[in-house]
């Protein structure tokens, strides 16, 4: 069994060119499967499938009761109809889903790719080949498995991949094979390979492999780094050979594509619960009626069988009552609208189709437009409370510069004036010339050239500094023509760095596994790289070792400050205290910094712990570890040689758009991995710290019982001493309880910033909940050198403890965890890699779309489900109720009231398309008002639109209508009749005139919940009377009649009933007792106790007729001369300038301003004046109230 | 979403800027204001005023006669009659004697109510068979199981019509006789025909294709229901178009009543000599043929003469029913318009 034998597998055993020995393992082939169902299996399938969900059960089971003849009170159509609608509805959908999985299946199956069979290359699909073949690619093909590589066109066995379809990342990166296999460049070498490869079980780490492969008696260890994965694109090689270690879907790229974890919002959970209650409401109501038709039987019914006579199971009342529950329960059934459920899922996802749609969440420098990827959450994008954001790349554009440095004690990178003042840089400031150095890239700036002046001096510290930088990284060059060189880095510091290096004259050129060849200062020369001790997270620094021309051994190392800091030798330490001081003014500029140190290696010493690092690069356990080790070892003794600052560029908006989505109570935490003090200048550059707050937190405690203090002190200065001591013994049981009455007695702002190691002891369990008490009583939090686990932690410990939204905002690799476990995930489809967007539930370009996605589309998808919800209840109860009323009129027969014919087609077509239009279109406030008023937001987050109680007075409205709907009608019918005085209060008629009736109330009734009335509602309201009457005269015209008489009994009714003057004026009645309940009730909630969205709306009317007023009041705002007075704004405007040039003093202040008026006011970014001008109206105008 | 990847140029992905797309449809944006929604109010409390008022002025001018016979007159005597099995099939003549004090003027109708016989059981209403009653000859020899166990007779002989509803079939008949100032009876003509409607009499009911035979020829091989007297092709004696299917008091009995208790209209005063204007005051007598059984299921019977409105009979809910709502919603918007003018516009400012 090979299903078996995967489960088994713990180590895969490949040999090349033998399929006799690797069949023995049944590994999978290469053929990939993601669709579900071929022709033959859709329908069985799929409607098991369907059948799993509680409803679509529900009217199955619903249906058979209806094939029973004795408790058949509906002929089973009427189940039928709909349950078939709904079900071919959704089979239509995933048969079109999973038919282009199967095409894009199909498509790639059918690839091509040369296969090595029997000693000749032969074109293969995709589909036919195995585990254990060799296989050739070309330049520009995609890897067809994931495949070990073992010789190339190039030089050493090196060959160039693209990953966009793995992680999104476009640069190229390089995978080099074995020196031994390198050399197997043609067919007749490959064919006697006979190599083996003992490797781990497949699974989903992409950047991992670890393996060993047996050739000629040798072991040679395999890591990712001469792996092809499936999904990479061969570049700038023209050709290689590989051997297929997994295929199909074994290969990493389809073990990736795991199934998500399936989010539902907490609407759903309510729907579901509240389908639970309603279902328990029936349930009594068939009994109601159940226990009334026994008595009714026994008591009334016995003396009627003259001319009913009872059939044999009447006999017994108390089962004739348990038969009367049953009929009760299939009449009853529509209170659970089969429809819902579908509709819910259209009205999601056209809510999606808008948000894809938006142009103003489209980024046009990226060609990026916003993408639901998820289509079930919309409307929880109303509710959120807690955003966590990453820092890189979300609120900072990810574009580094290199903007100064700091080299032996020396900082360069400022600019002075005539008078040693520093100035200002601005897009005037002369930039320093680089035209000596015909290599350059022009789009390089620096505006000091005191450095340039250093280097042409030959100053030793600055040529190392710069040679570090030009050898120390993992940047491939490409150059495409003499002189023209692109770099592909990994990360952008590395590209700013190496950039910086290649313009002051160290030009990396080229790379070889084995050289690096630079051009210094004009002159090249080539390096010998010995080892390249990588980059990873825990170690925070990366060296090369290389050999100069000279032969000296060299260990260059660039890293985090106080990794390299612990490393250094003890002579550095003057060196290290001035650079330290450098250190922290950069960072204080809000620049990302790194620290460079080099090493001479004795040449015996290195030859010694190369070996070991041979050796511990073969081990199969624990290889990183040891490798860490090792590496560890020899980075010792390092010497200082200064440190660079790179500029980090915040993304464009940032600042409004937090101070606008602060406005709309939603709290921002930014979790990132950033150093403190990098991560608190952001935090005053996007506006989430600032001056004038009352006090900020700096958590960094190494121990548990320091953070506790210092959270513990924090918390009391915050609540004043009393409070917490009061309440400190108590506190972790109901600190809780607390909080609503702490959160509003706090005036006063306070931030929050937590390190790294001080997070760890505060997640814990004796320590979280003071940690989220502290928190939420702040107004902004920062915690800064997390990993990606605690962000995962902080995230859940919000989830878990305070009932609320999360959404989570990240663009790399390090945000997926978090990504993953908020309630929403956003990913920013930025440049650090596709990883989170592809774990996210939303994507778009730039961060400040996301005050529009919560803000604008979050609203209105609350607002529309939420009133969709209520409405849909309503009609539902209305509709249904009439027939437990008319059950005490018919003897608990379960009589139906209306023809079967309306019931059948109520849900699906009289009353479906409104509801929808409204669900899909309805906004109450336009999408500029509720940018300009964030606190439209606040409904959402508290729930208020759809709750149990909200939906206990839907339902509770509906029960009235069809109170109404049957009472009056009744009333009339005792003594009615037609004007020509045929017989008229009779069961057709009746049921005519209340469905008649029914539909002109509910469809009145969306009139008056429908806000935006576009042509579609109009449409679609309309056009349900119309077709209603249309239908009704259908079904009861003489034709459908005569086809079959038993289906159609109603024949003539409605011409006869309809023509009745009567019968419009007991309508008319109905409609207006019922409406006016409704009118009254929403007349007194927007009139006399309106909230704000009503006021909006309102304004919006008294707007267009009166909006003149002085120019002078429209451009000024309220807390200015305060301002100016205090001289707040101007050492604002000193600070502003001093920690980052770009920003502009004016719109600082205008923000500030905007949060200190606590006035409702926009945040609108700045592409639109014009709204920031009627805003500031805004503002004027409601001054004079304060 | 597939269309929009094929344009061509840099901003391939850029979405349409159509108002559909971006939500920018124009609309009418209705909100509840006090001027909208309080004028609304009081014109319609003015509406149903007014409905209101005519329609009670109208319905005074109607007049009406209600009469219990179930056990009046001498009508006690079959009532016990009936009660007793053994005597259940004789028949009975009774007579009911009463007085019209006004003049009933106009059109004059003549119904008999029920009360308390449910009409509106399910088992009862589906108890029939709308293709026999069209006259499908199939189902006129295999009635549908729905009318069981009125479907065949003990012989096997399918019952036409077949069903509950039918078997029941309402079966007493009256003549009203008036007692002029002379004291001379005179019968009081009763039109019994044309009180159906006409899609009753023409669609839903229909006599099986007669072609050269009579009508009892055509209704051969079928049993007459358990009840009844007569076949259904001899129901009306004088006229023969009036019999089979579409016998007027046949449609007239099978159109269910939505309630138990209900009345059916039985003749129409025909304007004759003494009663061109409508019924004179005076004495009056009803002969009654008494053969429908009520005291099983505590029912009452009545006759009911009634002159009309455009809306029905001496019907006093719909009139009242508008004055009430018409008094409420004056009553709510007075109020609404006292609170809204005392604290309602303050609510319009922003701050709060």
């Amino acid at each position: 069994m090979p299903v078996c034998s995967l489960c088994l597998e713990r180590e895969r055993h490949v040999k090349a060119n033998d399929p006799d020995y690797n069949e023995k393992f049944f590994y999978a082939d290469n053929r990939i499967k993601t669709s579900k169902y071929n022709i033959f299996t859709f329908l069985p399938m799929n409607l098991f499938e369907q059948f799993q969900r509680v409803a679509n059960a529900y009217f199955l089971v619903l249906l058979i009761l209806q094939l029973i003849p004795e408790i058949s009170s509906l002929s089973p159509f009427t189940t039928i109809v709909p349950l078939v609608l709904v079900l071919v509805i959704t089979a239509i959908k995933d048969a079109t889903d999973d038919y282009f999985r199967y095409k894009s299946d199909q498509q790639v199956n059918n690839r091509q790719s040369q296969v090595l069979i029997r000693g000749c290359l032969q074109n293969e699909k995709w589909m036919n080949i195995h585990v254990g073949d060799i296989i050739r690619l070309e330049n520009n093909q995609f890897v067809a498995a994931d495949i070990l590589l073992l010789s190339s066109s190039e030089p050493y066995g090196l060959c160039y991949i693209e990953t966009a379809e793995l992680d999104g990342e476009t640069n190229l990166k390089v995978r080099q094979a074995l020196s031994i296999t390198s050399d197997l460049g043609d067919v007749s070498k490959l064919m006697d390979f006979d190599g083996k490869v003992i490797c781990e079980p497949p699974n989903n780490k992409l950047d991992r492999f670890t393996g060993t492969l047996y050739w000629r008696g040798n072991r040679y260890p395999l890591d990712n780094e001469k792996m092809l994965l499936r999904g990479c694109v061969l570049r700038n090689t023209e050709w290689c050979f590989g051997l297929v270690i997994f295929a199909g879907l074994q290969t990493k790229l389809m073990q990736n594509c795991g199934r998500t974890k399936f989010k539902r919002t907490n609407i759903d959970k309510l729907m579901n619960t509240l389908v639970l209650w309603i279902f328990a409401f029936l349930i009594c109501m068939g009994a109601i009626l159940g226990i009334g038709n026994t008595i009714w039987e026994s008591l009334i019914d016995t003396n009627f069988q003259v001319y009913l006579p009872w059939n044999t199971i009447q006999n017994n009342v108390v089962f004739s009552g348990f038969l009367t529950f049953w009929s009760y329960v299939i009449i009853l059934n529509t209170v659970v609208p089969i429809s819902l459920y579908v509709s819910v899922e259209i009205l999601r996802l056209g809510h999606s189709y808008f948000i894809n749609w938006d142009l103003k969440m489209y980024h046009s420098r990226t060609d990026t437009a916003a993408v639901a990827r998820t289509t079930t959450l919309n409307e929880e994008l109303g509710q959120v409370e807690f955003i966590f954001s990453d820092k890189t790349g979300t609120l900072t554009q990810n574009i580094m510069v290199f903007s100064k440095c700091s080299i032996n004690g020396h900082i360069y990178g400022d600019v002075y004036d005539e008078f040693s003042q520093k100035m200002e840089i601005t897009d005037k400031t002369a930039c320093v010339d680089f035209s000596f150095n015909p290599l350059s890239d022009t789009r390089f700036k620096f505006y000091d050239s005191s450095l340039v002046e250093a280097v042409k001096l030959e100053d030793p510290a600055v040529q190392e500094f710069f040679r570090l930088l030009a050898l120390c990284h993992t940047v491939m060059p490409e150059e495409k023509s003499e002189g023209h060189l692109v770099y592909q880095a990994q990360s952008p510091d590395e590209g700013a760095l190496v950039t910086a290096a290649r313009n002051f004259g160290f030009v990396f050129r080229a790379r070889t596994p084995e050289t690096i060849t630079l051009c210094e200062m004009g002159e090249a020369v080539t390096y010998q790289l010995l080892a390249i001790l990588d980059f990873n997270n825990v170690r925070k620094r990366m060296s090369v070792i290389v050999r100069n021309p000279e032969g000296q051994v060299k260990l260059y190392c660039k890293g985090a400050d106080t990794i390299i800091f612990e490393r250094l030798d003890p002579s550095n330490e003057d060196l290290m205290s001035t650079t330290s001081e450098h250190l922290s003014e950069f960072a204080g500029e809000g620049l990302r910094t790194l620290a460079l140190a080099y090493k001479d290696l004795d040449e015996d010493y290195f030859k010694v712990w190369n070996k070991k690092l041979l050796f511990a690069s073969t081990v199969i356990e624990n290889r990183e570890d040891q490798l860490d080790v090792v590496y560890e070892e020899i980075e010792q003794g390092l010497k200082l040689l200064g440190a660079t600052a790179v500029e980090d560029k915040l993304q464009e908006g940032v600042p409004q758009t937090i101070a606008c989505l602060g406005l709309a109570d939603i709290k921002i935490w930014v979790l990132t991995g950033d150093k403190l003090e990098t991560a608190m200048n952001i935090g005053y550059s996007c506006n989430m710290l600032r001056d004038d707050m009352n006090e900020v937190f700096v958590i960094s405690g190494h121990t548990l019982v320091e953070v506790q203090q210092e959270l513990r002190t924090a918390k009391e200065h915050i609540l004043g001493l009393s409070r917490v001591s009061a309440a400190g013994d108590v506190e972790k049981t109901d600190a809780f309880s607390d909080d609503s009455v702490f959160e509003e007695t706090i005036i006063a702002e306070y931030a929050l910033v937590i390190n790294g190691h001080s997070l760890a002891h505060a997640l814990e369990p004796q320590l979280e909940h003071i940690l989220l008490d502290l928190a939420c009583l702040c107004k902004s939090v920062i915690c800064c050198r997390v990993t990606p686990m605690q962000k995962a932690q902080v995230v859940e410990l919000v989830k878990r403890h305070k009932r609320a939204i999360t959404l989570a905002i990240g663009d790399g690799a390090n945000d997926v965890s978090m990504i993953k476990t908020a309630h929403i995930g956003v990913g920013i489809s930025g440049q650090e890699g596709m990883q989170a967007v592809l774990a996210s539930d939303y994507s778009f370009a730039q961060f400040r779309y996301l005050q529009r996605l919560l803000l604008v589309h979050g609203r209105w998808s609350y607002f529309r489900m939420c009133n969709f919800l209520c409405y849909f209840f309503y009609k539902n109860f209305a509709f249904t109720l009439v027939h437990f009323w008319y059950g005490f009129f018919c003897g608990f027969s379960a009589q139906t009231v209306y023809d079967q014919w309306f019931i059948t087609l109520y849900n699906i077509v009289y009353t479906s398309l409104p509801v929808l239009a409204m669900g899909l279109f309805d906004q109450d406030v336009s999408d500029q008002y509720s940018l300009r008023y964030p606190s439209l937001y606040k409904p959402g987050q508290q729930n208020l639109l759809f709750n149990k109680r909200q939906f206990f007075l839907c339902t509770l409205q509906g029960l009235g209508t069809s109170f109404l709907v049957f009472f009056i009608p009744y009333g009339a019918f005792s003594d009615i009749v037609k004007e020509d005085a045929t017989q008229f209060s009779e069961q057709q008629v009746f049921a005519v005139t209340i469905a008649t009736s029914l539909i002109i109330v509910v469809n009145v009734q969306i009139g008056l919940d429908t806000h935006y009335w576009a042509a579609v509602n109009h449409l679609f309201i309309w056009g349900s009377v119309t077709l209603y009457f249309a239908i009704l005269f259908t079904v009861q015209s003489n034709g459908i009649f005569f086809i079959i008489p038993k289906n159609f009994p109603f024949v003539g009714t409605a011409r006869n009933c309809l023509s009745e003057k009567s019968v419009w004026l007991i309508i008319l009645l109905t409609t207006v007792v019922c409406v006016v309940p409704s009118l009254v009730v929403s007349f007194l909630r927007v009139d006399l106790f309106p909230t704000l969205t009503d006021k909006e709306r309102s304004l919006r009317r008294v707007r267009r007729t009166s909006s003149r007023r002085s120019a002078y009041a429209f451009s000024h705002q309220q807390g200015y001369g305060e301002l100016i007075t205090s001289g707040k704004n101007m050492r604002m405007s000193v600070v502003s300038s001093a920690c980052s040039p770009e920003r502009e003093p004016h719109s600082s202040s205008w923000i500030e301003n905007v949060i200190k008026s606590k006035n409702e006011v926009s945040c609108i970014s700045d592409e639109s004046t014009e709204l920031k001008q009627s805003n500031r109206l805004q503002s004027t105008q409601s001054e004079p109230d304060l | 979403m597939g269309r929009a990847k094929r344009k061509p140029g840099p901003l391939a992905r850029r979405p349409d800027n159509s108002a559909f797309k971006q939500q920018r449809l124009p609309a009418w944006s209705p909100m509840l204001t006090a001027n909208t929604v309080l004028p609304f109010f009081y014109f319609m409390a003015l509406i149903c005023m007014l409905l209101g008022v005519w329609l009670l002025l109208t319905v005074q001018g109607t007049q009406e006669i209600k009469l219990d016979y179930t056990e009046a007159g001498t009508c006690d005597k079959c009532f016990e009659k009936r009660k007793n099995v053994s005597s259940a099939a004789e028949s009975c003549i009774c007579k009911v004697v009463f007085l019209v004090e006004k003049p009933f003027k106009g059109d004059v109708f003549f119904y008999y109510g029920l009360q308390n016989f449910h009409q509106n059981l399910r088992r009862y209403m589906d108890s029939r068979d709308d293709g026999q009653l069209v006259g499908r000859k199939s189902n006129l020899k295999e009635p549908s199981s729905y009318c069981e166990p009125f479907a065949k007779d003990q012989n096997g002989l399918p019952i036409a019509p077949c069903g509950a509803v039918a078997n029941s079939f309402f079966n007493d008949s009256f003549t009203l006789t008036y007692y002029g100032s002379s004291g001379d009876p005179v019968k009081v003509p009763l039109l019994r025909t044309g009180i159906t409607w006409y899609t009753d009499k023409n669609v839903k009911y229909r006599n099986p294709q007669i072609d050269n035979l009579t009508l009892a020829q055509v209704f051969e091989g079928t049993a007459k229901p358990l009840y009844w007297k007569k076949p259904v092709y001899e129901l009306d004696p004088l006229d023969p178009t009036n019999n089979g299917f579409i016998n007027d008091d046949l449609i007239v009995w099978m159109r269910e009543a939505a309630f138990p208790n209900f009345k059916k209209l039985y003749g129409v005063l025909y304007h004759d000599k003494l009663f061109t204007d409508g019924l004179p005051a005076g004495n009056y007598s009803i002969d009654i043929s008494y053969n429908f059984p009520v005291q099983y299921f505590q029912g009452r019977k009545e006759v009911v003469l009634t002159t009309l409105t455009w809306f029905g009979g001496q019907n006093y809910f719909l009139p009242i029913a508008y004055l009430v709502t018409s008094s409420l919603i004056l009553l709510i918007a007075v109020i609404l318009t006292v609170a809204w003018w005392k604290f309602g516009k303050k609510g319009k400012n922003m701050e709060e």
